[in-house]
């Protein structure tokens, strides 16, 4: 890749800047794996998961509440996690 | 916040966070002391629209104060609310922001209204934040302009993508505008008593001072006054609702067991006699149409004829003029001519047959996907179809969250990309609060009627009914079809618009709850509407005039125009609402498979895959918003009528027009790499912008 070597002559993309990206992908495409699960996996067999859930039907309860506090895990975690990717590869806003 | 900078600024930015804290917490203390005090005043004998009247200004001339206090003419602050809101407080924004008047309003209507298919709503409308933490937020606010078209602009380095993101911009916000002002006109109406269009204008003055004099930076803080109201407006009537239900005050944990129940009596009215009875006189009706339908010409001359006969007869023996003019008015109402005749017939030949439907034509509640996978090969294909469109809403809603501009907009009000990060989930927990607790709304509404209002006597038909009847008749009647003076199920019509409004009034809650849900309703509806004019405005202004026409124009003189555009933008949405179009949940559910297609292929490839270039990015956003525009006209029934389209309804795979984004994004993301492909990959630039905005650090 041509274009990466110029960029590394460049002052601010140092060389911890390809790999803090490589593992930014990577946390990304694991939470994304996770969301499509929950968000068209579950759904598609929501009629095969009626079963009893303290009350709901699960795949009722799955997309009514369930999917809801998995997304906000989701969501807090990469935030939790790329903030301390940051600092780890120097590159916080700041550094 | 360390490393937030030198310690003055994060000295400073403590003591504003500290200054927010106490004023919002005074604030909600104040608007709870408020209901206590008019709570009270109730029982003294305060009559109820007085009460309505009270909460509906006094909280707008509140929002409006805040504008004031926060005007400003300085670009950053107009724009971008100087960069400073801390992520709590833009998270709240945000939620201000997203829960519009469909969702306040429409929301719970539409899971009482659909049961499962409902829930599509849901986890579309939170799932998309997913999308937008992973994928969008933390990138645009280390590009840190001013506007959507702003990032394509730049990234492609081209005005092709940033025209057609800001016509994509001013297309699904300006659909979603006229729905809030809608929604505005609707409680106005009813709360106060005025005409619909009064109602609307009364609201546009509320939306107009605040954004129009202080842009972002007094719509922010207004955004969080207003989420603060309409989230105890939402749920104050549930908590009410499932004690008086359950004894628990949590309604979350505890609905389950009462759709259990509500499931047991929806069959006990299935095979309810009476419950048969106002199907076969539904079904009578429609079969009357039927008729009619065979003869058109025969059976309007006929009708007409009636009602001369009638006029005339009244007149010969000197009638009350009341009834002399409800005869004429009947006469005026005989369709003018053949096809208007066969087009309301159709109609109500049409509504007629949803009514006589088992359960007024809502499926069980619990029940997932209509039809049966092990049933006969037309059951099959329903289950198979219902399912398809479920997914293919849910994708258009996520999809479609992470490219509405008004809401990746307040990605670049936050003070870091830490905090951009920190905000979405903010924003999520915030909006989940409502997002979880309106699906419990709808089954204990659904539960009350069910049990309070089927079998009750007609002689004692709760005042609400007749009041929402005067409003709009379309959105509820309650009509003894069967004529045995008891109210059945079949016999309520009920629209979604009104079951969060009516909830109070349905539980029997005092009228104060009623004032405190209509004041939420406008709340979430002027909060939307803020942000939305305000990205029209400032893409049409920032984007179209200063970035393509005049680049040396003052700061002043772009504050300016986008103010004025704010003025016309809003002036015209008024109007359109004015028209009461139809499908106002269409067009909001609308709104998104456009912003899905023009502006989610380009932003995630833009950030994601160097590769894509100008070309790409032109040729696959213009695709895929066309396509999506294409399928809509040419499928939705209320469009086809306003583009006059005679060519047949062709639905690929049976998916509904309400869907159409499926497809758009799917286009867009092909042409765009394909045509990225194929053409030069020239653009050391992008290399350059790619580092900027991927690394927090970079310059």
């Amino acid at each position: 890749m041509l274009e990466n070597r110029r960029c590394m002559t460049e002052p601010l993309t140092t060389d911890s800047h390809r790999p803090y990206w490589q593992r930014n992908l990577r946390l990304t495409a694991g939470l994304l794996a996770v969301w499509f699960v929950v968000t068209f996996v579950l759904p598609f067999f929501a009629r095969e998961l009626s079963f009893r859930f303290f009350g709901w039907p699960f795949s009722f309860w799955a997309a009514a509440q369930g999917a809801l506090v998995v997304y906000l895990l989701l969501v807090s975690y990469y935030a939790r996690a790329m903030n301390r990717l940051d600092h780890e590869h120097g590159v916080a806003e700041g550094d | 916040m360390p490393r937030a900078g030198d310690p003055t600024t994060s000295q400073l930015s403590a003591a504003f966070r500290h200054r927010l804290n106490r004023i919002y917490l005074w604030y909600t203390l104040g608007f709870v002391l408020f209901v206590l005090v008019f709570g009270a005043l109730e029982q003294m004998g305060l009559p109820k629209r007085w009460i309505g009247v009270i909460f509906l200004l006094s909280t707008v001339v509140m929002y409006a104060c805040i504008g004031i206090v926060c005007r400003t003419t300085d670009p950053s602050e107009y724009y971008v609310a100087g960069r400073r809101v801390p992520a709590l407080y833009n998270g709240m924004a945000t939620a201000g922001d997203w829960i519009s008047a469909a969702t306040f309003i429409g929301l719970a209507g539409t899971l009482y209204l659909q049961g499962y298919a409902g829930l599509a709503f849901i986890i579309g409308w939170t799932g998309g934040y997913c999308l937008v933490a992973l994928l969008i937020a933390p990138y645009l606010r280390k590009f840190g302009q001013f506007t959507i078209p702003d990032f394509l602009g730049e990234r492609y380095a081209s005005h092709v993508p940033r025209v057609i993101g800001v016509i994509g911009a001013v297309m699904c916000s300006f659909v979603y505008v006229v729905a809030q002002i809608y929604g505005v006109g609707l409680i106005t109406a009813r709360l106060i008593g005025v005409d619909f269009v009064v109602g609307i204008f009364l609201g546009l003055g509320g939306i107009l001072v605040c954004s129009f004099l202080g842009g972002m930076r007094a719509v922010t803080w207004t955004q969080v006054a207003q989420y603060i109201i309409l989230i105890i407006a939402f749920m104050v009537p549930v908590v009410w609702l499932s004690v008086k239900q359950t004894g628990v005050p949590v309604p979350q944990l505890v609905y389950g067991s009462q759709l259990e129940k509500l499931s047991e009596r929806e069959q006990q009215l299935l095979n309810d006699p009476k419950e048969n009875d106002v199907i076969a006189a539904f079904k009578a009706r429609a079969a009357a149409y039927d008729t009619k339908l065979k003869d058109v010409r025969g059976s309007l001359a006929q009708d007409r004829r009636d009602a001369i006969r009638a006029v005339e007869e009244l007149k010969a023996v000197n009638a009350p003029l009341a009834d002399i003019q409800a005869a004429e008015r009947a006469l005026s109402l005989v369709p003018k001519n053949e096809a208007a005749a066969r087009e309301l017939w159709t109609r109500l030949r049409n509504s007629n047959d949803v009514r006589a439907q088992p359960l007024a034509g809502m499926p069980p509640h619990g029940q997932q996907y209509e039809g049966d996978p092990n049933g006969n090969p037309a059951q099959v294909r329903a289950y198979d179809e219902s399912r398809l469109n479920f997914l293919a809403l849910v994708f258009c809603l996520v999809v479609g969250t992470a490219g509405l501009p008004h809401i990746l907009m307040r990605s670049y009000t936050t003070p870091s990309v830490r905090e951009a990060r920190e905000s979405v989930a903010w924003t999520l927990l915030f909006i989940g609060l409502l997002y979880v607790t309106a699906p419990a709304l709808a089954v204990l509404v659904k539960f009350e009627v069910f049990n309070g209002l089927v079998g009750s006597s007609f002689d004692a038909l709760p005042a609400w009914i007749a009041n929402w009847s005067k409003v709009d008749p379309a959105l509820l009647s309650v009509v003894d079809v069967n004529r045995d003076g008891i109210v059945q199920l079949g016999e309520i019509k009920i629209g979604s618009d009104i079951v969060m409004l009516a909830t109070p009034e349905i539980a029997g809650l005092p009228y104060v709850v009623s004032g405190m849900v209509a004041a939420g309703g406008v709340a979430a509806a002027l909060s939307t509407a803020d942000g939305l004019l305000l990205t029209i405005a400032n893409a049409l202004s920032h984007d179209l005039y200063f970035k393509l026409f005049d680049s040396r124009a003052p700061a002043a003189r772009r504050v300016i125009l986008s103010k004025m555009m704010l003025l016309v933008v809003a002036l015209a949405a008024a109007g359109v609402a004015a028209y009461k179009p139809v499908n106002i949940v269409f067009l909001v559910a609308g709104a998104f498979s456009l912003a899905a297609a023009a502006f989610f292929p380009a932003l995630v490839l833009g950030v994601f895959w160097a590769r894509t270039n100008r070309w790409g990015a032109g040729a696959g956003m213009a695709a895929g918003l066309g396509l999506t525009t294409y399928y809509m006209i040419r499928n939705e029934p209320w469009l086809r009528g306003v583009f006059e389209i005679a060519a047949p309804v062709r639905l690929w795979f049976g998916i509904q027009p309400i869907s159409a984004g499926v497809f758009g994004v799917a286009l867009g993301f092909a042409v765009m790499v394909a045509v990225s492909l194929l053409t030069p990959n020239a653009q050391p630039q992008a290399r350059t912008f790619l580092d900027r905005v991927r690394y927090p650090n970079a310059v």
